[in-house]
């Protein structure tokens, strides 16, 4: 644990704002910056992510630690900040962690499979205007890991859920939807991520407020197809 | 050297399927045998990867992020063009082509645009089969708005988050084809240098930003797909880690760049609110739809806003520009906003802002609708500035967006390196001058999934494939100049942070060479430049080492390269003695507009390096305009 006084914050600025000052004022005393990961500062991208004082990305409602302002602390507030709290998520440095766990669940099945070529006329399909917002509500979803690194188990059940809500709610997605369940939850277990005990931090600390509902579809998507698929549709295959 | 662009003569309506089948084609069972290098996963460079894993290349494919799903495509907010015609709106392919060739003010190349408005039905299907969620009528159909300065509903979205789920849609066939084995990904590794062999594009190396680690990769064709160079500008839209280091290394190993002082200024960002700034946020042009923009009449009128009456407000876009109004392209809506903050008359605590007003929305749709199409958009406004937009007026502010510019490439997208291609925006062919919005989802997507899977076949089936070792001369020599510049940025050991120049690089280029230019700003500014990039090499100060994750050092060799870039933007923008779209040159203008000359500068200006300390060369194509006349551009 280090300590850093940082005086002269304004209030519009952002937290990351404030940290790379922060991170000036070190280098030019010599001593090491802080490494954190960021990348768009819009709340899009995933790449930011860190606890505050225990909560992650600070525990505002909808927000990511780059879109935090300062007008939400106080002159003399004494922060603690520490990296994603998950065996999962390896510390890198600092604050910095790697995620590659969720692209490796993603790449196990996390997808539709389709080549690029000339698939039907996009109306050819048609999706009711509710099945594509529920669709939508989970894809939203920006991969930070913030559900993980709140949840006591360090479970990946709201991310996994979201994936598969938001192709379990749209038509392209049902040919694939139990291999689906089965290998993503299968890559999630192997990636050391453990269960989900519907305690509900995730869904109270996702900044993109994902709800618990995708984690219920995703049991009943893998309990159902637990039941009913053979193996060799599970393991292997051309994706 | 002569720039031959290889695009197709005769009917353009059949140019690209002509030329498609003259294009060589590589047997299924010699395509693994290729390695391919692929640089960037945005929606170019991810939708490449994967289509080209699919084809059953072998793919390598790098990116800076720790993940490629953060490439920047992934904050587009407003939406992708598609010549659907689902509305019956009069739509069609020669419209989006046409609406392209002229809203780039009649600087890009009429074959490549032509084909960029034909592939852009096919994107939308593409999408639709990954599970893309675009937003649906009740009908089931995809809905449709229309979007930055369009008379037709063509835009394609999904929520504020078009970007984001095209390129998770992108990520998805390429984690696919990771998990299938065609596709190695190479996440938080950084292109530092091209390898060029017998003037071939042969191979990359690259740094591990985990541990310092070079490494050397080689392929048969090395693919950049690494995104525009508007952080040259330090505030701008664009992500903290965009940079123009692949395309500017290419640059000095031959390829040409083209354009460079082809930039777009956005018109709708909230405004800087101080010197800590990191980056500004855009605010989708989607609200210029409801949105009425306006500044007080009276200069330095520092009145609440609800208290200025109706009468003592300048709804300076519907006045001058009747019949587009608050929807004239970016280009105008950004100058107009600077010429009223010029006038004293701009808004907010620095001046610099104009008000983007939804009171009268508000009442006609009430808010419950507006929240429906702008809830996400005002709810990110209120975070950033504490204002509620249901009630004050949003304060706006143009900022640097996206590059037209970028490395010159032919019809093929493959640059004068024979085996270089380059995609998306980090190339210069689609938009000319000035870009039009949902356009550039469109592009990143039509060059990696449609375009560059013909291409870069015809160009392995001609070449021969080489194995080289690490030993091969040109690559030692790729390796120890990266290795040199690390070390020259770890010992100069001076006092001033990377950020701090990275600031003030970005200051004398807004203020010289931003949304207006003339010859001797330019000329002031290329000096402040070169002496600014000089203090850089002396006095930058990067801790720690190489053989550690440095966020430091990442940032030193990328603004190392903006000080160069810079010093060409504002070289390109003094030659091109003209006006044009998003270039506008105090000098020439007719009534407040850009003017274009026609006579002397319809052309694409190529830059090649000639070596450190020496001017660059200047080669130019011609632009030959068959279909669509060059005229001068209306919105009045």
């Amino acid at each position: 644990m280090v300590r850093y006084e940082v005086p002269g914050v304004n209030e519009h600025m952002s937290f990351l704002e404030m940290l790379d000052m922060l991170n000036e004022r070190l280098t030019e005393k010599g001593e090491d910056p802080i490494a954190f990961d960021h990348d768009c500062r819009e709340g899009i991208c995933g790449m930011c992510g860190m606890m505050i004082n225990g909560k992650a990305h600070g525990g505002f409602k909808g927000t990511t630690v780059c879109q935090l302002h300062m007008r939400h602390f106080k002159d003399g507030d004494e922060l603690y900040l520490e990296p994603w709290r998950a065996a999962a998520f390896p510390v890198v440095k600092d604050l910095a962690v790697d995620r590659s766990a969720f692209d490796r669940i993603i790449a196990a099945g996390g997808f539709i499979s389709v080549p690029t070529g000339s698939p039907p006329d996009g109306n050819a399909i048609p999706v009711p205007k509710e099945d594509a917002d529920l669709a939508m509500d989970a894809a939203a979803c920006i991969g930070c890991g913030a559900c993980v690194a709140a949840c006591p188990n360090a479970a990946a059940a709201l991310f996994v859920g979201a994936k598969i809500s938001h192709l379990a709610h749209l038509p392209q997605g049902q040919p694939e939807r139990k291999r689906r369940a089965l290998a993503m939850v299968r890559q999630m277990n192997r990636e050391g991520f453990a269960n989900c005990s519907n305690i509900g931090e995730c869904e109270a600390a996702c900044p993109k407020q994902i709800k618990l509902e995708v984690i219920a579809l995703n049991n009943a998507d893998y309990i159902k197809a637990a039941f009913t698929e053979r193996p060799e549709t599970v393991s292997g295959g051309v994706g | 050297m002569e720039l031959v662009s290889n695009a197709p003569s005769g009917p353009i309506e059949r140019s690209w399927e002509t030329h498609k089948f003259g294009l060589k084609l590589v047997n299924p069972a010699n395509k693994r045998k290729h390695n391919i290098i692929v640089v960037g996963t945005g929606l170019a460079g991810g939708s490449a990867a994967a289509s080209l894993g699919e084809l059953g290349y072998n793919v390598h494919c790098f990116c800076f992020q720790d993940s490629p799903r953060r490439a920047h495509s992934i904050a587009a907010q407003g939406g992708i063009n598609a010549a659907k015609n689902y509305h019956n709106d009069g739509d069609s392919v020669y419209r989006l082509f046409y609406d392209t060739v002229k809203g780039g003010d009649f600087r890009a190349r009429e074959a490549n645009v032509y084909r960029l408005a034909q592939v852009s039905v096919n994107i939308i299907d593409q999408c639709v089969a990954q599970g893309v969620p675009f937003a649906r009528e009740y009908g089931g159909l995809l809905d449709n708005r229309s979007f930055g300065g369009a008379q037709v509903s063509r835009t394609f979205y999904a929520r504020g988050q078009t970007g984001q789920q095209l390129l998770l849609g992108a990520y998805q066939a390429l984690e696919r084809q990771v998990g299938l084995g065609t596709v190695k990904m190479y996440p938080r590794t950084e292109m530092l240098d091209l390898i060029v062999i017998d003037g071939k594009a042969r191979g990359i190396v690259t740094r591990s930003l985990n541990d310092g680690k070079l490494g050397v990769h080689f392929g048969d064709a090395v693919v950049l797909a690494t995104g525009g160079y508007g952080n040259v500008f330090y505030l701008s839209t664009n992500a903290k880690g965009c940079n123009a280091t692949a395309i500017w290394r290419a640059y000095k190993r031959g390829a040409l760049f083209a354009n460079p002082c082809f930039t777009q200024i956005h018109p709708t960002c909230i405004p800087v609110a101080g010197d800590y700034q990191s980056k500004l946020t855009l605010m989708s042009e989607s609200l210029r739809n409801d949105g009425r923009i306006w500044v007080p009449k009276k200069a330095g009128d520092k009145r609440n806003p609800a208290s200025i009456p109706e009468e003592e407000r300048d709804y300076y876009l519907e006045t001058r520009y009747p019949s587009f109004g608050n929807l004239v392209p970016r280009d105008i809506a950004s100058r107009a906003a600077k010429a009223v903050c010029d006038a004293g008359r701009g808004v907010g605590e620095t001046g610099l802002g104009v008000y983007l007003d939804f009171s009268e929305a508000l009442k006609r749709l009430g808010p419950q609708k507006i929240a429906e199409r702008y809830g996400n958009l005002f709810e990110m406004y209120e975070r950033i500035t504490g204002e509620n937009p249901y009630e004050v007026p949003m304060r706006i502010f143009p900022a640097t967006h996206y590059t037209m510019g970028g490395l010159w490439v032919d019809y093929n997208l493959m640059s004068t390196i024979p085996g270089l291609f380059v995609l998306g925006e980090a190339n210069f062919s689609d938009h000319g001058a000035n870009r039009l919005g949902a356009s550039a989802l469109m592009q990143g997507l039509a060059d990696g999934y449609f375009i560059i899977p013909y291409t870069i076949g015809s160009y392995l089936a001609n070449i021969k494939t080489e194995r080289y070792s690490e030993d091969a001369p040109a690559a030692k020599e790729a390796v120890a100049n990266v290795a040199a510049i690390t070390k020259k940025l770890l010992d100069a050991n001076g006092k001033r942070t990377v950020d701090s120049y990275h600031r003030e690089l970005g200051k004398i280029l807004w203020d010289y060479c931003g949304m207006s230019r003339n010859a001797a700003g330019l000329k002031k500014a290329a000096g402040m430049i070169a002496e600014l990039r000089q203090d850089f090499w002396r006095n930058v100060r990067v801790l720690g080492s190489n053989e550690e994750f440095n966020q430091s050092l990442e940032k030193a060799g990328r603004v190392a390269d903006f000080f160069e870039l810079g010093e060409l933007l504002c070289m390109d923008a003094l030659h091109r003695n003209e006006s044009c779209g998003g270039h506008f040159r105090e000098e020439y203008q007719t009534d407040g507009e850009a003017l274009r000359d026609d006579a002397n500068f319809c052309y694409v200006a190529a830059w090649g390096f000639q070596g450190a300390g020496r001017p660059p060369s200047l080669t130019k194509e011609p632009l030959v305009f068959n279909y669509v006349k060059p005229s001068q551009r209306s919105y009045k």
